[in-house]
């Protein structure tokens, strides 16, 4: 018997010639969490799409408990033991939490064929026997619609111990979740731990690996690059591996003058969403907002922008009262926003890379409301070379790029517009390491150019490595303010969780 | 990077295109075997340009309805708005009391009028399109109703039967020039100016177009005034050709217009959908409607067909759909 629960050996994967694996092997013990990173590309949800049934190998085996298996399905993975918590959860909204867990396994009272009745007493008594055991606090009667992303998580999680799984996979679990809803999904991965369950995580976000994982793969192109104990790996070795070229430094600061005050904003307040907010904006500086979720940060952003109208306070542009009421005010007074999610709010999926990039500046390459093609093809090609984006030509759909390609497309959109200020809500949320490195080089250089960076972002390395200085929000309050030389991790969330404990 | 994001990229693009000229070929494909069918009626060329002035009207309301439907809404009230301004057209073209402009010029304000008030129940009323003109098409029809008295209108003009009725060159009728114009400037608007763009991101999505700094709710009474405006060309239109306003005419209209939009391939959803659409979906409907009459298929058979190729137009729009997530 293999001290391994879960054997992956040798695995390649071809699609149409291209290799996008290429004799990975992967080694899980029970009761571990293997974390699995790479870039995006990098080959790891075609392994784990290996693992769950959905593509099949060209070579290689995969083995359990020592024995060799083929799976041909989810659903053979799933009688396997193999369960899979995807990215986008798709439970059946409008039912129950006991219905979901049960779905296509009803315990059933009478039997009727087709029409069999169930017996939801039953379920209801199993699911929350269940959620007793995992100390999981979900009525069982709740409808799956009421619950929040978190919540669904964990109902996926229990119902995968209740298919008594021994290896659970998760996708990116986190991309959705507040702080505090990780603490909590944390605690039931520790507990399927202690439970013998072999937990393979996926993650793009380092920190989070780190904190949870026993050991560590790193896959690159498609290439097993490396397994080791968690222990035996740094940050920086770690983005060493995956980005496969040596770093000196993942922060890229840039020292720009800074200059004038360029924005201003004077005791802002938007109802119960922040108060009395003042800070100065200088051009060539980058200026942090950080805090927790929740606090305020991204309508502080929006507010700024003109998508919503505060209810008091003023922003002044170089020195000018302003008063947007829409963007296309704050676009006119060179105010540029990359929204939080891209998907939501920056960009137009079904429409081309082209269309997306010059959707803003549309006016300025055309005459009397007519579209200059040669023009507008032109600066677009321009923008896709300086950004390096990754796209087959300019006509592709922006919907076909990656999360990377697709955030460099809504930067490109900004940038075509000259703007003086840029405001960045989370600017490389879900993205993998190479774009984001892209993308910090990017803002050290518009910095240099003398542009003004109001920065959002969850991740303090990002915020302590690039900006100039950062404000706190906590709660909708500002709570503190830190020059470059105070930042520390600990005296921002010193200052982020001031208002939590007051109440 | 991966190549193999590449290589979807490439299929994605060979799916859509084939799904882009996936209607064209089927034009050309039906075209070609009613030729071949009934080669001596069919083929003849005074009967494709009847076809093209059968696809005509239709075709005029199926341009502004694209309009509707690729900013992600939908006109249900053109066929009332077809009876109003027809009715409107034929009570001011009474033998010597009017010069033919006003007659012209009522008509398509009307309409126009009709479709700004769509516009403004739908962007600034936050009232679902499908609501606001389903309303406004019943209370329009109301309107054509009273202010005909409940019957026709007859007793117009030789100038205004003519607007619809003359011909170019004694062969070339002028209905079949307004459909051409029509069908060129929208082409030319969706296609190639900053507000066609507009639509396609409002549509595409309307919250990052308002990020974009896009003034959605002017863009939406735009598109329902553009649609309201060509329903009340073809409402002008449709009085001159039965040489009478008739509250009762267009019925339907508006359904007739929306198959040729998904016909020609255009998303119900919004965002997406080619220039030459509605053209292509206006023209197959009257090409079948043409030749089954020919190859003497009843009526009743004509609609049966009419439907299953509207169905299979969408099942074709889903299934792609299906394919690109």
């Amino acid at each position: 018997m293999s001290e391994y629960i879960l054997e992956m050996e040798h695995i390649s994967k071809s699609f149409s010639r291209v290799k996008v694996l290429d004799d990975v092997s992967l080694k899980v013990r029970a009761g571990e969490v293997h974390a699995i990173v790479g870039e995006n590309g990098a080959g790891k949800s075609t392994l784990m799409k290996i693992l769950t049934g959905v593509y099949s190998p060209d070579g290689g085996e995969i083995r359990l408990h020592g024995k060799k298996v083929e799976i041909h399905n989810p659903r053979m993975a799933l009688a396997h033991g193999i369960a899979m918590i995807y990215q986008e959860l798709n439970p059946v909204l409008d039912q129950d939490v006991a219905e979901n867990i049960f779905l296509g396994r009803e315990l059933i009272r009478y039997h009727f064929g087709p029409l069999s009745i169930v017996d939801k007493q039953a379920q209801h008594q199993h699911t929350q026997e269940l959620f007793a055991r995992m100390g999981v606090d979900i009525p069982s009667k709740a409808l799956m619609r009421q619950l929040s992303v978190a919540q669904k998580q964990l109902v996926e999680i229990v119902k995968a111990i209740s298919l008594s799984c021994s290896v659970v996979v998760m996708d990116e679990p986190t991309s959705a979740l507040t702080e505090k809803e990780v603490a909590t999904l944390f605690e039931q991965i520790e507990k399927l731990r202690s439970q013998g369950v072999a937990i393979i995580y996926i993650s793009h976000r380092l920190e989070e690996v780190f904190k949870i994982a026993d050991t560590i793969t790193v896959l690159r192109d498609g290439r097993l690059i490396g397994t080791d104990s968690v222990s035996n790996f740094d940050h920086d070795k770690l983005i060493r591996m995956m980005v496969g070229r040596n770093i000196e430094e993942f922060y890229p600061k840039q020292n720009v003058p800074i200059g004038e005050v360029v924005l201003e904003v004077r005791n802002l307040s938007l109802g119960k969403r922040f108060r009395n907010i003042s800070f100065q904006l200088h051009a060539g500086e980058i200026l942090g907002i950080a805090g927790l979720v929740g606090a305020g940060r991204s309508e502080l952003a929006e507010c700024i922008f003109g998508l919503s109208r505060p209810t008091t306070g003023e922003v002044y542009i170089r020195g000018k009262r302003v008063d947007f009421h829409h963007p296309q005010d704050s676009v006119r007074h060179r105010v540029a926003m990359i929204t939080e999610d891209r998907k939501l709010t920056g960009l137009n999926l079904k429409a081309s890379v082209e269309h997306n990039i010059t959707l803003v500046a549309l006016s300025r390459l055309s005459r009397l409301g007519i579209i200059d093609s040669d023009k507008e093809a032109q600066v677009t090609d321009t923008y896709i070379k300086e950004l390096s984006i990754r796209t087959f030509s300019r006509k592709t759909l922006v919907a076909n790029l990656s999360g990377g390609n697709q955030q460099k497309v809504v930067l490109a959109k900004w940038l075509l517009t000259e703007p003086d200020i840029i405001i960045m809500d989370e600017p490389t949320r879900g993205i993998d390491v190479g774009a984001k490195r892209d993308i910090y080089l990017l803002m050290g250089s518009l910095a240099a150019a003398g542009k003004a960076i109001l920065m959002v972002s969850s991740e303090l390395p990002e915020i302590m490595g690039l900006a100039d200085r950062v404000i706190v929000l906590a709660a909708g309050n500002m709570t503190g303010e830190l020059a470059r030389h105070e930042f520390s991790q600990e005296a921002i969330m010193r200052y982020a969780s001031e208002f939590r404990q007051n109440g | 990077m991966d190549k193999a994001g590449f290589l979807k990229q490439r299929n994605r693009l060979d799916f859509a295109s084939l799904r882009e000229w996936g209607i064209l070929i089927v034009f050309v494909l039906i075209v070609g075997i009613l030729m071949l069918l009934s080669p001596s009626s069919f083929a003849r060329p005074t009967n494709l340009i009847n076809i093209v002035k059968q696809a005509s009207i239709n075709g005029i309301l199926a341009t502004g309805m694209t309009f509707v439907i690729i900013s992600g809404g939908i006109d249900l009230s053109v066929g009332s708005i077809v009876a109003l301004s027809g009715v409107i057209a034929a009570s001011f073209a009474h033998p010597g009391e009017y010069p033919l402009i006003v007659p012209i010029v009522l008509s398509t304000l009307v309409g126009g009028v009709a479709g700004f008030l769509n516009g403004i129940g739908v962007a600034y009323g936050n009232i679902p399109p499908f609501i606001v003109t389903l309303g406004s098409m019943t209370m329009i029809r109301g309107m054509a109703l009273i202010v005909a008295r409940g019957s026709p209108v007859f007793n117009v003009t030789k100038a205004f039967e003519n607007i619809a009725g003359g011909f170019l060159f004694d062969t070339i009728p002028y209905l079949v020039i307004y459909f051409v114009v029509t069908a060129a400037i929208g082409a030319f608007v969706l296609t190639r100016t900053v507000f066609g763009r507009r639509v396609y991101s409002v549509g595409g999505n309307e919250m990052a177009a308002k990020v974009s700094g896009i003034q959605v709710d002017r863009i939406k009474v735009a598109v329902y005034s553009i649609s309201g405006f060509l329903a009340g060309v073809a409402g002008l239109l449709l009085a001159s050709r039965i040489v009478s306003g008739n509250p009762t005419s267009g019925v339907s209209y508006e359904l007739d217009a929306i198959a040729a939009v998904v016909i020609g391939g255009i998303s119900l959803s919004g965002g997406s959908g080619k220039w030459y659409g509605a053209v292509i979906g206006a023209l197959l409907i009257a090409v079948i409607g043409n030749g089954l009459d020919i190859l003497n298929v009843s009526a009743h058979f004509q609609l049966l067909i009419k439907g299953a190729i509207i169905i299979t137009a969408v099942l074709l729009d889903v299934k792609s759909k299906g394919n690109r997530t």
